[in-house]
């Protein structure tokens, strides 16, 4: 039988990654000299599950490397080795070795490394420093074993005598007499004689014992090795003597070597050097070896051949894993369209359909759209993955610049199991790193400075993530220096990105550092300079329909705010009409829709009208205007003013009227038309129409370069600032 | 058809055993950890049990002597899969009362014929 091992290579490797995530994060807890053995049992599964995985799908390379850690990790685990943080760091970077290769296997390249070879070496240099009892007796073993087995044996035919008597337990361990019986006659012909010596009388005897013992000729060509081999897992459970009683060579019936050969036996069978003597005066030169089949020790090359082999299976999508009530869950619901759809359709087939078959119908349609709409959530909550999958890389980094800075650093994770779409998630990895760098880097202080402005010497960066509405927010907090406006100011003066006599307030300077062509470069070390790429960061988030946020209050610290959409493929939205035009507001942005009280309403200047809502200024913008359409001088009090929210600024958008609200599938505009200010994208509405969907970030944006401008309204304000 | 119980918190080796296994004419049934092998065990029989070492929850060697704990399988073979540096591990899985082992890595062609030494 054969069988393909390749399609097992994608679980194996994932499931790899996964150990190494588990690896990392445990490594990362443990403390030298305060082992718990419960971390080191979990890393030491981790690496003895990859190299028994990589071992028999024939990655050797991943095999020997993981084979040198596992023998440290299971001294330590033993007690026989005391854990040091040297032995930690080179787990670590274990870790991201065995990551390589894994990846290298996913390319088809060859895993080997000279990495892997140096970590390889100083492994082994801690083995060979210290109890190598384990490593040596190994070693001692199977080249004794492989000695015995190239010396007895080949186109002999020996005459054995075999002693087989099993202790009472024998069948207690589920081994059965006779199968080792038919092994042995696998080997040559058999004579098999039992004695029934010890056999009690039928009242004494227990069913469950054995006591009957076994004398076996055999004549074989077998070496005595064969013939352990049959009798390995009883060995302990039975008294076993192999004696060789005759030796035939092939063609010549010669019986000259019976004499002696027939006292040599082999009492102990566990050692197989007792063996060897006895090899040079028993087999002629010529006498070729049986190739046993010994997995103990696989020949590297044939296994190195493997992973040429699989060149077929590579493939370039991405895998998830689902947890099976997400799917079970989703049957289920298709379960309940089939039926609904069964229910449609006798509607449907009816020879008549009068006015009494229209509620059933309303009914039907009701349940079709509740189903589709669970199958759809259901659909989307499978691409919907805990975020700790793009926390968890942060332990490590965390530790690593931080002992490159020689800074102390606590790193808090909070709301890991908040969801997140995977795409979403993979994209926004990137980001947040080189978010969190910056903090290390420069939000924090070292130690010294920390003392000096009186905080604890150890630093804190939280990373926070929870849902709001449609939107998941990412929160980067550090409580270091926080941002130096001073020095924003002027670098964004130097570098012509604003006057020198401009007002800004301090959130204004900070959101300097986001724009392309800021450095603050006196302050840039070998990792991070705060504000060089910045611009890159925030194009990236934007890239995800995403905004960036600073925070920073000076001496206490920054917070980095990241707000994401949920899923980047279905919005719900609000219809509205602008004349002749529908357009989509999304759901997420309105706060509320309400008829204009005109006595409220003032005007400003620059032709911007605000409404006093409650203790709120709203600006009011015309979407007739915004979008270009006729009719601009409509009318306040004729239309209705949806307030809408984005980016902490409320603004009123006038339209006509409110149509219904629903989900939609975005289609992008860019990528079929072209980019368009204040327009996020598009979609199809049930008529067939194609509907554009508001994006209000963009529109306040747009509103504000038009009318408010720089010294415009700042309508983040509460009323008692702005006025 | 005979049954066999398979049990590796590795997926991928749990998947090759099965498939192996079940394209050999068995019928499989797998389990993650020596736990959820003992609970499925509790409530029914198998013609053989394999059984990884080391897992999380209950390892190998605590299975072994729960289920030979359990009538049904007071008699039943109990494999251990093994690697060749858990030397001691196949003293310890013997001890506990596992009939034999298997040692890693070993292929599907291994696999079957380990399993041909205890039935038949």
């Amino acid at each position: 039988m054969s069988i393909d091992l390749s399609q097992f290579y994608e679980v194996f490797i994932d499931e790899s990654f996964e150990g190494l995530e588990a690896m990392e994060s445990e490594l990362l807890n443990l403390e030298p000299g305060d082992v718990d053995s419960e971390i080191i049992n979990t890393i030491f599964r981790a690496a003895h599950s990859i190299k028994g995985g990589s071992g028999t799908f024939g990655f050797m390379a991943i095999a020997d490397f993981t084979h040198v850690l596992e023998t440290l990790l299971d001294q330590i685990r033993n007690g026989e080795r005391e854990l040091e943080s040297l032995h930690v760091d080179l787990l670590l970077k274990s870790v991201d070795c065995l990551r390589s290769m894994l990846n290298a296997i996913q390319n088809d390249e060859p895993q080997e490394s000279e990495e892997a070879e140096e970590l390889r070496k100083q492994f082994q240099a801690i083995l060979d420093g210290k109890s190598h009892d384990e490593t040596a007796s190994d070693d001692g073993e199977s080249s004794a074993g492989a000695e015995a087995e190239n010396t007895n044996g080949g186109d002999v035919i020996t005459i054995w005598d075999i002693k087989f008597a099993p202790e009472p337990h024998l069948f207690r361990t589920g081994n059965e007499p006779l199968f080792l019986f038919e092994d042995l006659q696998a080997l040559g012909e058999i004579t098999v004689t039992a004695n029934f010596e010890k056999l009690p009388e039928l009242t004494d005897l227990s069913a469950e014992d054995s006591y009957l013992s076994w004398n076996i000729t055999l004549d074989s060509k077998a070496t005595a090795d064969n013939i352990k081999e049959v009798f390995e897992w009883v060995e302990d459970d039975a008294e076993i003597v192999i004696k060789k009683v005759a030796q035939i060579e092939d063609f010549d019936f010669g019986f000259d070597e019976t004499e002696q050969t027939s006292t040599e036996t082999a009492e102990d069978t566990t050692e197989s050097q007792t063996e060897a003597p006895a090899a040079p005066e028993t087999s002629a030169s010529n006498v070729q070896p049986i190739k046993t089949e010994k997995p103990k020790a696989p020949s590297p090359a044939p296994a190195k051949s493997k992973p040429a082999e699989k060149s077929t299976t590579k493939s370039d999508s991405t895998s998830i894993r689902v947890g099976t009530d997400k799917i079970d869950s989703l049957i289920n619901m298709v379960g309940e369209l089939v039926i609904t759809q069964a229910m449609l359709n006798e509607l449907g087939e009816a020879d008549e359909f009068d006015a009494s078959k229209l509620t059933a119908l309303r009914e039907g349609l009701a349940q079709l759209s509740h189903n589709t709409r669970d199958l759809q959530e259901s659909v989307m909550r499978i691409r919907m993955l805990p975020i700790s999958f793009v926390f968890s890389r942060f332990p490590r980094l965390v530790r690593d610049i931080s002992q490159k800075l020689d800074k102390q650093v606590e790193l808090k994770l909070l709301g890991e199991q908040t969801e997140l779409d995977k795409t979403v998630m993979e994209k926004i990895s990137d980001p947040m790193v080189h978010l969190v760098r910056n903090s290390l880097d420069h939000g924090l202080e070292s130690p010294d400075e920390r003392i000096a402005n009186g905080k604890g010497e150890t630093g804190t960066v939280t990373l926070n993530a929870y849902h709001q509405g449609g939107n998941i927010i990412i929160e980067i907090i550090d409580d270091g220096r926080g941002l130096n406006t001073a020095k924003i100011k002027q670098k964004a003066i130097e570098n012509g990105l604003i006057e020198a006599d401009e007002e800004l307030t301090d959130d204004e300077i900070n959101e300097l550092i986001f724009r392309p062509g800021f450095s603050t470069a006196d302050a840039v070390s070998d990792l991070s300079g705060r504000g060089v790429g910045m611009d890159v960061v925030k194009r990236n988030i934007n890239a995800l329909n995403g905004t960036v946020e600073v925070s920073s209050v000076p001496g206490q610290g920054s917070t980095f705010t990241i707000r994401l959409p949920l899923t980047l493929a279905i919005l719900d939205g609000q219809l509205v009409t602008v004349g002749q035009n529908v357009y989509i507001v999304p759901l997420v942005s309105i706060v509320e829709s309400l008829q204009i009280d005109i006595s409220k309403v003032n005007s400003v200047g620059g032709g911007l009208d605000v409404l006093r809502l409650r203790d709120e200024y709203i600006p009011i913008m015309r979407l007739y205007e915004m979008f270009g359409h006729e009719d601009a001088g409509k009318k306040l009090e004729d239309g209705l003013l949806v307030v809408v929210e984005s980016d902490n600024e409320k603004v009123g958008l006038l339209v006509d009227d409110l149509l219904a609200q629903q989900q939609f599938v975005i289609k992008s505009l860019e990528a079929n038309y072209k980019k368009v200010d204040g327009i996020s994208g598009a979609t199809i509405l049930g008529d067939g129409s194609v509907s554009l969907i508001v994006d209000i970030s963009g529109l306040i944006k747009l509103a504000g370069l038009k009318k408010a401008g720089r010294q415009g309204l700042d309508f983040s304000k509460p009323v008692s600032e702005a006025v | 058809m005979k049954k066999i119980l398979a049990v590796d918190d590795s997926a991928s080796m749990r998947q090759m055993v099965s498939f192996t296994l079940k394209k050999a004419g068995f019928d499989v049934t797998e389990a993650k950890d020596g736990q959820e092998a003992l609970d499925i065990a509790k409530s029914s029989q198998f013609d053989v049990v394999i059984s990884d070492v080391n897992m999380p929850v209950m390892d190998g060697i605590t299975l072994v002597k729960n289920l030979r704990g359990l009538p049904q399988f007071k008699f039943t073979p109990i494999l251990m899969l093994t690697t060749e540096s858990g030397t001691d591990k196949k003293t310890e899985g013997k001890a506990a009362g596992a009939t034999g082992w298997i040692v890693k890595p070993f292929n599907p062609e291994q696999l079957l014929a380990v399993i041909k030494k205890v039935i038949r």
